[in-house]
C-alpha cells in the first residue's frame, strides 16, 4: 500500500466515521452507579485480589516439584 | 488550586481507608467527564461509554496504591479507560461491533464528501468495526479522531513507532476487506 492509497483509505475512513465533537457529557450522575459497583466489590476482594490463585498456583508448583524433581530445569528455563 | 490538586492526589494514593474514598469522590467527580468523552470517542455508544466510565473508575480504586502522583491523574486514568474500552471491544462478536443506532446515523447524508454514497460509508463502517480490537482502537484514535500519535501512543501503553504499525496494518486490512466488496477507495 503506498501513500496515495494510504490517504485514500483514510479519508473514506474519516467521512465514514466523523470524529467526535464537542464536549461529551453523561446522560445521567455516575457516582450512584459507582457506589453501586463499590459496594458489591467485597472489601476482602479489593485488598486481597488474586491472592487464592497465587496461593494455589505457588502450591501446584511445590506438589510438581516434589513428584517430579528433573521438571526444575524446564521450570526455571521457562521462569 | 494546585496544591489541593496535589494533596487530594496523594490522599487517594497514600490516605487510611476513610481519606482515599473522599478523595476518590473528588477525583471521579472532577474526571468523569474527561474519562467518558475519551472512552465516547473509541466505543461510539453512549450507554456503553457510561458502563466503562464506571468500570474505569472502579480498576482505578482498585489500583489506587499503585498510582503515583508525580505522573498526573489524567494520563493515567486515560491509560486505564483505554484498556477497559479495549476489554470491551474484545469481548463484542466479530462483526457486530458497530452498533444499528450508529449505521443508521451512517446511512444519513454526512458531513463528508457528497460523491461518496451512505453505502459506501456503511461498508466502510462496518469493514472497520471487523478489524482486531488493537488496530481498530489505534486507527480510531489516530485518524479519525486526528489524536497526536503520541498521545495515542501514551493511551495504549506502546511507543509511537507501534502506533504508526498498527494504522498502517489497520489500513491495509481495511483496504483488502472494502476490495473483497467491490470497492477500491
Amino acid at each position: 500500500m503506498n501513500a496515495h492509497d494510504e490517504d485514500r483509505i483514510k479519508t473514506l475512513l474519516q467521512q465514514a466515521l466523523p470524529p467526535m465533537e464537542g464536549e461529551a457529557e453523561p446522560g445521567r450522575d455516575l457516582w450512584p452507579a459507582m457506589l453501586g459497583r463499590l459496594n458489591a466489590t467485597p472489601d476482602a476482594e479489593l485488598k486481597s485480589g488474586w491472592a487464592w490463585f497465587d496461593g494455589a498456583l505457588a502450591a501446584a508448583l511445590v506438589v510438581l516439584v516434589a513428584l517430579f524433581p528433573a521438571s526444575i530445569p524446564v521450570l526455571l528455563y521457562y521462569l | 488550586m494546585e496544591n489541593a490538586a496535589s494533596d487530594v492526589l496523594n490522599l487517594f494514593r497514600e490516605g487510611n481507608s476513610a481519606t482515599v474514598e473522599a478523595a476518590f469522590e473528588t477525583l471521579f467527580r472532577l474526571h468523569q467527564r474527561a474519562v467518558y468523552g475519551w472512552i465516547l470517542r473509541i466505543v461510539r455508544n453512549p450507554s456503553v461509554a457510561e458502563d466503562l466510565t464506571v468500570e474505569t473508575f472502579w480498576r482505578i480504586h482498585r489500583a489506587h496504591a499503585r498510582f503515583e502522583p508525580a505522573q498526573g491523574f489524567e494520563g493515567w486514568a486515560r491509560r486505564i479507560a483505554t484498556h477497559a474500552a479495549l476489554d470491551w471491544l474484545r469481548a463484542q462478536r466479530p462483526g457486530s461491533e458497530l452498533s444499528t443506532e450508529i449505521c443508521g446515523e451512517l446511512a444519513a447524508p454526512a458531513t463528508g464528501d457528497p460523491a461518496v454514497s451512505a453505502e459506501i460509508r456503511l461498508k466502510t463502517a462496518r469493514a472497520f468495526g471487523r478489524l482486531p480490537p488493537k488496530l481498530r482502537i489505534a486507527a480510531t484514535l489516530a485518524v479519525v479522531e486526528e489524536l497526536p500519535q503520541k498521545e495515542v501512543a501514551a493511551a495504549l501503553g506502546i511507543s509511537v513507532a507501534a502506533v504508526k504499525l498498527r494504522v498502517f496494518r489497520a489500513l491495509r486490512l481495511l483496504r483488502s476487506d472494502l476490495k473483497r466488496q467491490g470497492i477500491t477507495p
